[in-house]
């Protein structure tokens, strides 16, 4: 979820909004060539980016409740890690992360790694 | 900071999972040593039996194998017996030199098994039935030797000679008592489970006291010798006469010991800084000897640890399965009755089936039971939860009313059913693949196995399954989970009812100063845990706690039903079932608009219109211009009515129009769960009121109010509540039943469960025999709903755009 230091040339951030649009412990989608993109806000302020997509029944994970770093799917509860889109043992399966940051209170998503 | 030293003295299960605890709560407290005197890491040492019948194998027992330590940065010596404490210097010494030292030790030294102090007792061929090794030395010796012998017919006696029997050994089980597992059974028990057992084959001699151990020409063991002269032959004894608690250690180190490690509640020795847990420990002056307790213990033992400081262990109620394939047996608590206990037989010696339920003061306080043991678990959850049984009284014998009644094939009894059957029916889940999974997986508890398997993990109908087989499985290992006592989630020990007195006690209005003072182990809680705190914050002060939309599921944060595709279903209101043309006009222009791919009517009597995008939502509810129905919430949902007096011709009260008044009245009321309302104009009872939380029913002479009643998972008939004169009366009593079960139920139980669990007499008493304290509920409801908006209307109107929109690049 942290970005790079240096941006390379040929990877694109794009501007999806402020931090501000995405409420605490909730997320925005973000309509992309990849499919909806679900960018979350937690308790503390990061910002994390993931297909949504449960990688169980496909449910959209921008809809779940999240929490530390986690967020629970909305259809099944099952719980995704928000920084490496792995669920949370006993299940198994990932869900495909962006990279996000933060510059100035702007959120940008990369959408090519 | 440099972390503290925590040796661990005994490498079994309750030692085991105290550190297992310990990592959960406070991973980077302690540096851990472990010190285990077997060569072996940690196994589910109830699973020997089993092995020994060859049913499973060593590797399958393995709980915690090597690299489990070593993951956890735990350093483990095997083979290495600690041989004394140095209490000073603080550190233990092991038989080969080895040292380490610590600022907190925990003993779980385990029991010896008893060895009777007879001639012979230290033969060649003479062993007793504790570990590893001496189940492989038995299934070495089954493989050369005819004749075994097991002296002791309790639990691990009977294990013992059923494995070797189905090794093909010859085998006889001598019992100093009158009849088999004395301490477990009645006579009656015993004797069916003797004959039983003689029907696989075994052999027993009653009331035999063994003399002495003979050996033979090789000077291995040859014979048993009685004390009433009699001999028989024996290629090898298996003393199985019971366990004591290994406290030598702790002994020579002069901590107080009286058969046993003493411990506190908080499992701490007389040293305070040495803990001790398991079979070694004598609490209460009770030694345990089954898994259950053990792990009780080892759950308040790494709280303290951990510097918690809460909970105490307060000793426990075990219960006894045998694990022998096709017996089916189940003890606990105390069977035998007593001068002020009542008993509930049921005896059928042709069909093999015995249960006995011992009641105290209208509770159940011991239980035994052969051949059917279905309810066994039941019936144990009632003991420890010491549920008051006089309502349920009439059919306690016939079985369970916490099994839900589809999805399963209508089975009722996990024994019964062989292991391709679907236990679970939501998520298509096996009885096989649950046994498997305890087994391989080492589960114990109903949230280990719903977390592995998936099964009761829905809807929870399979739940009272799943236990049985949980119970057949592990046999005296299995605990459930104490009603009362039990937490909120993972993130909190406190329980429901601890968190809402402490809401309303203490005037909390958010759920992060509950969090904090409630002592929150997690920053903001779980999908769990917020959802009902934010209930209870709300319901406890209406008009002043903030909603927390973020804590809330998403049907309830989107105020519609989420589907499995990510569209969403609307559900207007119509009031009592009733609606009009121009009502039916909008909904019809809406669908034709939005493109609405599906038109449903309800089972509530209401039209649901399915894979609305999210994004329209806002502009529906605009173009419907009709009131929210709350279909997504755990709120009111409808209020079914039959046409009643205005049109039926049998229809003696105007259903419909209190259906309407009764939904008007209660419309965008938050519950604990969805609640769901009836009204039928006469007792031929067309709107089904005895399957409602609240069904009213018209009769000539006024309206009779049911209560808790469930169409669900579990048909629950609704329960007589209070007859009542007028329609005011009627919204006066419901309301005020309601209110209580707002103000004092848990999140997400329904009206059935809570009256389960406080009994219909509590009900009454509050809402019939108070007639002030019923005014005083009805009023609270009513400010509590008071200006409460629509939620449709407010978003139509530009609320919450966020929750609806997309962001753009």
């Amino acid at each position: 979820m942290n970005a790079p230091e240096k941006v390379r040339a040929m990877d694109t951030w794009m501007k999806v909004g402020a931090v501000e649009d995405i409420p605490p412990l909730g997320a925005r989608v973000v309509q992309s060539t990849h499919g909806d993109i679900a960018v979350f806000r937690n308790a503390e302020n990061e910002v994390f980016a993931l297909l949504d997509k449960c990688p169980h029944k496909g449910g959209p994970l921008s809809q779940g409740i999240v929490f530390g770093r986690h967020v629970a799917c909305p259809l099944h509860n099952w719980s995704i890690g928000l920084a490496d889109g792995e669920a949370v043992a006993p299940d198994v399966g990932c869900a495909q992360r962006f990279a996000v940051k933060v510059e100035n209170g702007e959120v940008l998503l990369n959408i090519s790694k | 900071m440099k972390k503290m030293k925590l040796v661990m003295v005994g490498n079994g299960m309750a030692g085991v999972r105290t550190l297992e605890e310990i990592l959960k709560i406070s991973p980077d407290l302690y540096e851990i040593t472990v010190f285990g005197a077997e060569p072996h890491a940690n196994y589910n040492r109830i699973l020997l039996s089993p092995v020994l019948a060859g049913e499973m194998t060593l590797k399958e027992i393995m709980l915690n194998d090597v690299d489990w330590y070593e993951k956890n940065g735990i350093t483990l010596h095997l083979n290495k017996q600690i041989t004394k404490i140095d209490r000073v210097a603080r550190k233990v010494i092991a038989a080969d030199g080895t040292e380490e030292s610590y600022d907190r030790l925990l003993l779980a030294t385990g029991s010896n098994p008893f060895v009777l102090p007879i001639p012979g007792k230290d033969l060649p061929g003479v062993i007793t039935y504790r570990d590893i090794h001496d189940t492989n030395a038995m299934i070495e010796a089954a493989g050369k030797y005819k004749h075994a012998v097991v002296i002791g017919g309790g639990l691990l006696g009977l294990e013992a000679a059923n494995g070797l029997k189905l090794r093909g050994m010859d085998v006889t089980v001598v019992h100093l008592a009158e009849w088999l597992m004395e301490r477990q059974l009645d006579k009656t028990a015993a004797d069916m489970l003797k004959k039983s057992l003689e029907n696989k084959g075994l052999r027993f001699l009653l009331r035999k006291q063994t003399t002495a151990i003979l050996a033979n020409a090789e000077g291995r063991v040859g014979r048993l010798s009685f004390s009433d002269g009699e001999e028989i032959p024996a290629d090898l004894v298996v003393m199985a006469v019971g366990i004591k608690p290994n406290d030598d250690l702790a002994k020579s180190a002069g901590i107080h010991c009286t058969r046993g490690i003493v411990v506190s509640d908080t499992m701490q020795t007389y040293d305070p800084r040495i803990y001790a847990v398991g079979e070694c420990v004598s609490h209460r002056g009770i030694a345990y000897g089954l898994v259950a307790p053990l792990f009780e213990m080892g759950k308040v033992c790494a709280n303290h640890l951990a510097h918690l400081g809460i909970g105490r262990y307060e000793g426990s109620v075990t219960s006894t399965k045998l694990k022998v394939t096709g017996v089916d047996l189940f003890s606990a608590g105390n069977f035998q009755g007593a001068a002020d206990t009542e008993e509930i037989v049921l005896h059928d010696a042709i069909g093999g089936v015995y249960k006995k339920i011992v009641l105290k003061d209208d509770r159940i306080v011991g239980s035994v039971m052969v051949g059917d043991t279905g309810d066994g678990a039941w019936y144990f959850q009632m003991l420890r939860d010491k549920k008051n049984v006089s309502e349920i009284r009439d059919h306690l014998m016939f079985g369970q009313a916490h099994l839900g009644n589809t999805g399963h094939q209508g089975q009722s009894n996990a024994a019964q059913m062989a292991d391709s059957m679907e236990v679970c029916g939501c998520n298509g889940v096996c009885k096989g693949v649950i046994v498997k999974a305890i087994k391989e997986k080492g589960l114990f508890t109903l949230e280990d196995v719903r977390k592995h398997t998936k099964a009761s993990s829905s809807c929870g109908s399979c739940t009272g399954l799943v236990e049985q087989i949980l119970a057949s499985t592990v046999g005296g290992a299995y605990a459930p989970q104490l009603n009362k006592n039990k937490p909120m989630c993972a993130c909190t020990d406190h329980t429901h009812e601890e968190v809402r007195m402490a809401i309303r006690d203490r005037h909390l209005l958010t759920i992060p100063n509950v969090m904090r003072l409630m002592e929150w182990r997690t920053p903001d809680g779980c999908a769990s845990c917020r959802p009902a705190i934010n209930y209870y914050v709300l319901s406890t002060w209406p008009h002043e706690a903030k909603d927390d939309p973020q804590s809330r599921f998403i049907n309830e944060r989107a105020h519609a039903n989420i589907q499995k595709d990510g569209t969403y279903s609307v559900i207007p209101r119509m009031y009592g079932g009733s609606t009009s043309a121009a009502e039916l006009r909008r909904i019809a222009d809406v669908v034709d608009k939005y493109k609405i791919p599906m038109v449903k009517v309800t089972g509530g009597q209401r039209i649901d219109l399915l894979g609305v995008k999210k994004a329209d939502l806002p502009k529906v509810w605009a173009d419907l211009d009709m009131p929210s129905g709350h279909a997504y919430a755990k709120a009111l949902r409808t209020v079914k009515t039959c046409v009643g007096s205005e049109w039926c011709r049998f229809g003696v009260q105007d259903s419909t129009q209190m259906g309407i008044d009764l939904e008007r009245a209660f419309a965008k009321m938050y519950a604990p769960h969805k609640v769901k309302f009836a009204v039928s104009g006469c007792p031929r009872n067309c709107a089904e009121s005895g399957i409602k939380d609240v069904g009213v029913i018209g009769v000539d002479s006024g309206w009779e109010i049911y209560v808790a009643g469930n169409g669900g998972i579990k048909t629950e008939v609704a329960q007589f509540l209070c007859k009542v004169k007028t329609a005011e009366e009627v919204l006066e009593y419901s309301g005020a039943f309601l209110q209580v079960y707002r103000e004092e139920a848990r999140y997400l139980d329904r009206t059935v469960h809570w009256v389960a669990r406080v009994g219909l007499d509590y009900v009454k008493q509050r809402v019939i025999e108070d007639a002030e304290g019923r005014k005083a509920l009805y009023g609270r409801l009513l400010y509590a709903l008071q200006g409460e908006k629509d939620p449709w209307r407010e978003r139509a109107q530009g609320a919450a755009k966020h929750e609806f929109e997309a962001l753009t690049v």
